[in-house]
């Protein structure tokens, strides 16, 4: 039997270092405007998104929060007839103004889609097909890579036998952790998970919930959800938008038990959609 | 005052969450009652009819427990955020409450049973004011937790100090009956527990004022609250008169 806690009244609850600790900015947005041809999708967005912590984005369809989340690593280039202007600075550089190669920018800050993406290659290759692009490893550094990456990703004792088999012969949710894996592979400082669990099982789900824990030890997490509880459950800061606009940004707890703003409280008690 | 909220898409989870309030009003209605009816059969030393009050006790139990297992589906269909999740925790909590004055009243009718045993002593007149300011102030606390009205709610939390002074003039009465005479000595002190379950019925009262505060707005009422129940504080010194 466990033992019971000296005493229930006054105990000063511990605040662990994450929250007391004053936080960097990892990403910092700057009244960021973005049009898809004439429509206006994000409208003059300022974030600040702080290292080292799960920020979760959370609104319904078409407010803009994968929009913004795409931004963050130009993944909105793909797309024609678009524009943003504002700022997006990661480690005092500005992402949207940047000469750098947008491959070293999605190096640095990787995403995570939200239907699993591997390589039709093997499990084995679709972790170390990154990082050949980056280093140069011998078999034995490129193998402790590879289980480390997968480790991560909770997904090594489910593959661990079967490296060699094609990554689409994974379910979907080994498949999606299998690119998460792929996604952390190369180190980046930034990832960027775009509804990950929205075509998984619930137990698929606890998983990479699990293993987004353990993600912000090494790296900032940001991810865009559908799934309130799960925005809930796994992030330090959440932020709520609509139509474009950021409503509300805020301690998960605040945004979930008391938010302030009355469209941030419509929305998370389902009152409107 | 914060009541008017949006309802939700899902229809059924607005009657949910009516349905929960309803029967926390409800079993605030029974305990209301029951205190009249204890005060009742105090005054008429009917033993008979207090029987029946403390067997009525049984209707409140079965709401609380009604109360409970909607809470749990609640939460477990609706996982609910925000508002709602304050107010499905404040549903629990004072029907807890009530179900503690529900038993408060069925002790006040048990005890009035010992009472009948042995002539009546004056203090057992004072029980009914005492008895009629605890109902008020449950009265106006399920007015206020009907109508989500949290300023109301506070001012109720302020009244408890009344009764608190009504407790102690009582407690004190009750001790110069003793002194006056050692049989009073028995039905005095019933009658000093039954007092002290109608201040303990205030002090329920003040945790739903503090939980209608809560579920409004977020934030509990951590004012230190006026006090005015001195007995603890109160002994008799042997040869002197009690001040």
């Amino acid at each position: 039997m466990t033992a019971l806690p000296q005493s229930q009244h006054n105990t000063h609850v511990p605040v662990p270092d994450a929250i007391t600790k004053p936080l960097n900015i990892k990403v910092d947005v700057q009244a960021l405007n973005f049009f898809y041809g004439q429509f206006h999708a994000i409208k003059n967005v300022s974030i600040q998104i702080p290292e080292h912590q799960v920020t979760a984005f959370i609104g319904p369809s078409g407010c803009g929060k994968s929009t913004l989340l795409r931004t963050f690593n130009r993944m909105f280039e793909i797309y024609p007839d678009q524009r943003a202007n504002g700022k997006i600075i990661v480690d005092g550089e500005d992402i949207l103004s940047s000469r750098k190669d947008v491959a070293l920018i999605r190096a640095k800050i990787g995403m995570v889609f939200q239907k699993p993406t591997p390589f039709p290659m093997s499990i084995y290759n679709n972790i170390a097909f990154g990082i050949r692009l980056y280093n140069k490893l011998s078999k034995a550094e490129m193998d402790s890579r590879v289980e480390a990456c997968l480790r991560s990703a909770v997904l090594w004792n489910e593959v661990k036998d079967k490296l060699h088999q094609t990554g689409t012969s994974l379910s979907g949710g080994q498949q999606q952790r299998l690119c998460i894996a792929r996604a952390v592979a190369i180190k980046p400082e930034v990832v960027l998970l775009d509804e990950p669990c929205s075509a998984l099982d619930p137990i698929s789900t606890a998983k990479i919930e699990e293993m987004i824990e353990e993600l912000k030890t090494d790296y900032t997490v940001v991810i865009v959800t559908h799934n309130m509880q799960q925005a809930a459950r796994v992030s330090d800061r959440t932020a709520f938008m609509y139509l474009g606009e950021l409503i509300e940004f805020g301690d998960t707890e605040t945004i979930f038990t008391k938010p302030t703003k009355t469209q941030t409280e419509d929305y998370i008690t389902g009152r409107f959609g | 005052m914060n009541g008017t909220h949006n309802e939700h898409i899902l229809r059924s989870y607005d009657e949910e969450l009516a349905r929960l309030k309803g029967e926390i009003v409800r079993m605030g209605e029974i305990a209301v009652a029951q205190i009249a009816a204890a005060m009742d059969v105090i005054e008429r030393r009917d033993s008979r009819a207090a029987e029946r009050v403390i067997a009525n006790d049984d209707a409140i139990d079965q709401l609380e427990a009604s109360v409970s297992s909607d809470v749990l589906m609640l939460l477990a269909k609706r996982q609910p955020m925000a508002r709602d999740l304050r107010e499905v925790m404040a549903a629990l909590r004072i029907a807890s409450n009530i179900e503690r004055i529900g038993d408060y009243a069925a002790n006040l009718a048990k005890r009035s049973i010992a009472l009948n045993l042995t002539a009546a002593i004056p203090p057992v007149h004072n029980l009914p004011t005492l008895a009629e300011t605890a109902s008020d102030m449950l009265t106006d606390v399920l007015q206020a937790y009907r109508e989500s009205d949290e300023k109301n709610a506070r001012t109720i939390w302020d009244r408890d100090v009344v009764l608190d002074g009504l407790y102690t003039s009582l407690f004190r009465e009750s001790l110069t009956y003793m002194m006056e005479d050692a049989r009073n000595i028995t039905p005095a002190t019933h009658v000093l527990f039954m007092a002290k379950n109608i201040e303990r019925i205030g002090d329920h009262v003040t945790n739903i004022a503090e939980n209608i505060w809560f579920l409004v707005t977020g934030q509990s009422l951590d004012t230190p609250r006026r006090k005015a129940d001195l007995t603890s504080r109160m002994g008799v010194r042997p040869g002197a008169t009690q001040k």
